[in-house]
């Protein structure tokens, strides 16, 4: 069993769901009230991650914020160093591939506010932002810690992105489940198999308050 | 929805049909050997189907009951393994080339390969080095043991990303998410890197000899057509298509003598 592995995955997984909170909330709430005729468009892109193969991103991670881009140049000339191989590189790469797994259950909890009391709020006097932190943020606990919940757990298993535009630094971005590929790949089964049973019971563990806080069938999909 | 199926089940047919062979090759062949495929299906109207990775990783799929009729090994030891395990037939077992490792930078580089060698790795502007991962590529054990070799080891070990293959770690440096990489000499000459980039050869000295070795599996169920393809190799024509990607076996002597 790898601790620093495990350790550095937990940190990048409780760091991108945290953001996520702060990024997710925002894009759920626009998604929710918004009336943009396009709006449909914004909520494929943010939709995009669940079915594109990690290979996508580690592709546009590694090339296109590479150190021949332009983005990756002034990322470079403000850093000094490029995305790959970072633990920063980690976190942006996760914000992304993670997103929609705050962001739609957070605009699922928006939407099911009833707007009746959103109507009672305005009519008392609150703007549109106070109404959304009295009222939707309160009721939408539930929709919160599931999407906190979520892209903690899809961060923890992230792998193919890792693999791509990690370079498999000990410490800085081995993960937890580039650590289990490795010792699967030199045969170390009985390693492998107890860092994949620690990973099974977090992962199952987060399922359940999940599904325990929501107490009714779950699934991934475009709705709000 | 009869239909369906009926087509379903005709795509399905023509893709298991034929004697067809999967090769699994060490990621150093990547470029060389879909050349050597085309030359021989050309010849004998067979078709090869190619899969790459690491050797080390290859290995574990084939001990775990991989579906390929040819192993290319960028080590001899992994199909000498497979052989004392009852895996491969040892009577195939041929050494094509001896691997070379060579240092890459991208044309950018200001680093002066020839002046520097090895020493170029200490130079202020090389932030990332890419390897392959030691654990399960001979391009990977290669690069550290020379970087040990030259004792420069401990001083760069920081600055190190693994490639998950040579492949890999020859994609990072070429994609300038590293700044120098310690790659395969057939990765440098490839079309895909030949005009990117220029390359010191590390001495054969300096590792330990990256014997190339391919060999039929015992599982295949396609003996003649592997053996048939593993004759061609050693036709003038794959020998010298080898040879334009540096593989050889002029450093073999050596080897030899060392161990």
């Amino acid at each position: 069993m790898n601790w620093e592995a495990f350790w550095l995955t937990v940190r990048l997984a409780g760091l991108v769901s945290a953001l996520l909170i702060a990024i997710g909330i925002p894009i759920a709430y626009w998604l929710t009230y918004s009336r943009w005729r396009l709006k449909f468009l914004i909520e494929a892109a943010v939709a995009l991650p669940i079915v594109l193969p990690p290979t996508v991103l580690g592709f546009y991670l590694l090339v296109a914020l590479g150190s021949r881009s332009p983005l990756g140049r002034w990322w470079e000339s403000l850093t000094g160093h490029t995305l790959a191989f970072t633990f920063e590189g980690l976190v942006i790469g996760s914000l992304i591939y993670s997103l929609p797994f705050a962001v739609q259950p957070f605009a699922a909890s928006f939407g099911a506010v009833d707007r009746q009391l959103l109507r009672a709020s305005a009519s008392l006097g609150d703007s549109p932002l106070q109404t959304f932190r009295r009222v939707v943020l309160p009721i939408s606990k539930a929709g919160l810690v599931t999407g906190f919940a979520l892209s903690f757990a899809h961060t923890l298993g992230e792998f193919g992105v890792v693999l791509m535009v990690g370079g498999n630094i000990p410490g800085v971005t081995r993960t937890i489940s580039i650590d289990i590929y490795d010792q699967v790949q030199t045969a170390n089964y009985s390693s492998a198999n107890q860092t994949a049973l620690i990973l099974l019971a977090i992962s199952f563990v987060v399922l359940s308050i999940v599904y325990g806080l929501n107490r009714r069938p779950w699934a991934v999909g475009p709705w709000r | 929805m009869l239909k369906l199926l009926a087509l379903v089940l005709l795509l399905t047919g023509t893709f298991a049909m034929g004697q067809e062979i999967v090769v699994a090759a060490a990621a150093d062949m990547n470029a060389a050997l879909p050349q050597i495929v085309a030359g021989y299906t050309k010849k004998t109207g067979e078709s090869v189907k190619l899969s790459f990775g690491s050797s080390g990783n290859l290995t574990n799929q084939i001990r775990n009951g991989a579906p390929f009729d040819v192993f290319f090994s960028a080590d001899e030891e992994y199909p000498r393994q497979l052989i004392a395990e009852g895996l491969a037939s040892k009577d195939t077992l041929y050494r094509y080339a001896v691997g070379r490792l060579v240092l890459w930078v991208p044309n950018n580089s200001p680093l002066d390969l020839t002046k520097l060698g090895i020493k170029a790795l200490l130079e202020v502007s090389v932030g990332k080095i890419s390897i392959a991962n030691p654990n399960t590529a001979p391009y990977g054990r290669a690069a550290e043991a020379a970087l040990r070799h030259f004792q420069i080891y401990d001083q760069v070990a920081g600055r190190l990303v693994l490639g998950e293959n040579v492949s890999q770690a020859a994609q990072f440096v070429e994609s300038g998410n590293a700044q120098a990489g310690l790659i395969a000499l057939s990765h440098a000459l490839a079309p895909a890197m030949k005009n990117k980039g220029r390359y010191w050869p590390i001495p054969l000295d300096a590792y330990p000899a990256l014997n190339q070795a391919a060999v039929v599996l015992s599982r295949s169920k396609r003996q003649d057509a592997a053996r048939k393809f593993l004759e061609y190799l050693r036709t003038p024509e794959a020998t010298s298509l080898l040879a334009d990607y540096g593989f050889n076996l002029s450093g073999s002597a050596v080897s030899t003598e060392e161990h």
